[in-house]
């Protein structure tokens, strides 16, 4: 096998340093990393953190865009470390963690936010009529698996939420990826848990605080367009509300 | 928690975007042709006042305007937002009373047609 030279690249990388049992105040560190150019951030902050600072703190597990774990403001946009290849960034690169969340330590975000969030949304599958295991497995055709597949892409990695200025302004949103994945088990053929979800969904902190800016489709990794989920819950609602006013005896 | 009524408002904002999107650059275009003297015949003076004098004419135009302008006065509203005015309670009253003012206005002209 022929063995391909990869060219080196001496990064300049400022990591914003945070650690409540030391120091009171964040605060960015400089450091100069050798690296392949074909390397993505997240190699350059695993060659920091083996080689020049073992304290250095932050997330990942897969390194292949799968786990959602790696999401950090990479020159002021959250991106997955390991999606966001050094050739893209010529210059210093500065590293923080995702925008809107707390910070337990140096890039590491406190989730707790948007995992009770989740919860309240009911993101899974609350069958319309139970099954038992002798009548065997929900099927489901092609065409009703594409209604919801592409919201079944989120990995809930909350590059959404930091890119979201309704969030930021608002942090009792339910937030983008929240409502999509509720949205993905609303248009599931087998599901029948709309009504519940609804209750956290159509209210001023569900849906109706989005203000449809889009940032959080633009970032969003897996190309789940939140926006466009949030987008059809809002028109879907709306006929709810006109239906539950006016004409009550129609069955939504 | 309750559910939002923001339905109402937001009902109209998206119907009046549908409308501002598709029907109001054909009404600027037919517009520029008759500032410069040629409107298709179809829409000559006459025409057009009979459509509005119609009532049929009467609701559609009416329909076209007032989401026009609640679609509008919501997307000011949340642009002020977006500028950093955050008296969001005020610049929704005024913005919602011109729109209803306007709205009552066009009720006065189309009939008296």
């Amino acid at each position: 096998m022929m063995d391909v030279q990869l060219a080196e690249r001496q990064a300049e990388l400022e990591v914003l340093r945070y650690n409540p049992e030391i120091a009171g105040e964040p605060k960015f560190e400089r450091y100069s990393v050798p690296c392949k150019t074909e390397w993505c951030v997240l190699d350059a902050l695993n060659y920091l953190k083996d080689n020049v600072d073992p304290t250095l703190t932050y997330r990942w597990s897969c390194h292949m865009q799968v786990c959602g774990s790696c999401g950090m403001m990479i020159n002021g946009e959250p991106k997955l470390a390991c999606k966001a290849m050094l050739r893209d960034y010529p210059g210093v690169i500065r590293i923080e963690p995702l925008a809107h969340f707390p910070v337990e330590r140096d890039l590491v975000a406190v989730a707790d936010d948007f995992i009770a969030k989740l919860k309240r949304v009911k993101p899974y599958l609350i069958p319309s009529d139970k099954r038992s295991l002798e009548e065997g497995e929900y099927r489901q055709t092609p065409a009703q698996l594409k209604r919801y597949r592409q919201f079944a892409m989120c990995i809930n990695c909350m590059l959404c939420y930091a890119a979201c200025p309704e969030y930021g302004l608002h942090p009792k949103f339910i937030g983008p990826a929240a409502i999509s994945l509720a949205h993905r088990y609303n248009r599931d053929s087998r599901d029948g848990g709309r009504d519940e979800r609804q209750e956290e969904l159509a209210t001023n902190e569900g849906v109706w605080e989005c203000t449809f800016v889009g940032a959080c489709s633009e970032v969003c990794p897996k190309h789940v367009d939140p926006a466009a989920a949030l987008q059809q819950v809002k028109v879907a609602s709306t006929v709810d509300w006109y239906l539950e006013h006016f004409m009550s005896w129609v069955k939504k | 928690m309750a559910k939002s009524n923001k339905p109402i408002i937001w009902g109209t904002f998206a119907a009046g975007g549908e409308v501002v999107s598709l029907i109001t650059p054909v009404i600027i275009v037919l517009i520029l042709f008759a500032a410069i003297g040629r409107p298709p015949s179809a829409l000559g003076y006459e025409q057009l006042h009979a459509f509005a004098a119609w009532w049929f004419g009467k609701l559609v135009i009416f329909g076209i305007v007032f989401l026009s302008l609640w679609s509008q006065a919501h997307r000011l509203r949340i642009t002020c937002f977006d500028f950093g005015l955050r008296a969001d309670g005020l610049v929704a009253t005024v913005f919602y009373v011109l729109a209803g003012a306007a709205s009552l206005w066009l009720i006065l002209i189309l009939s008296s047609i």
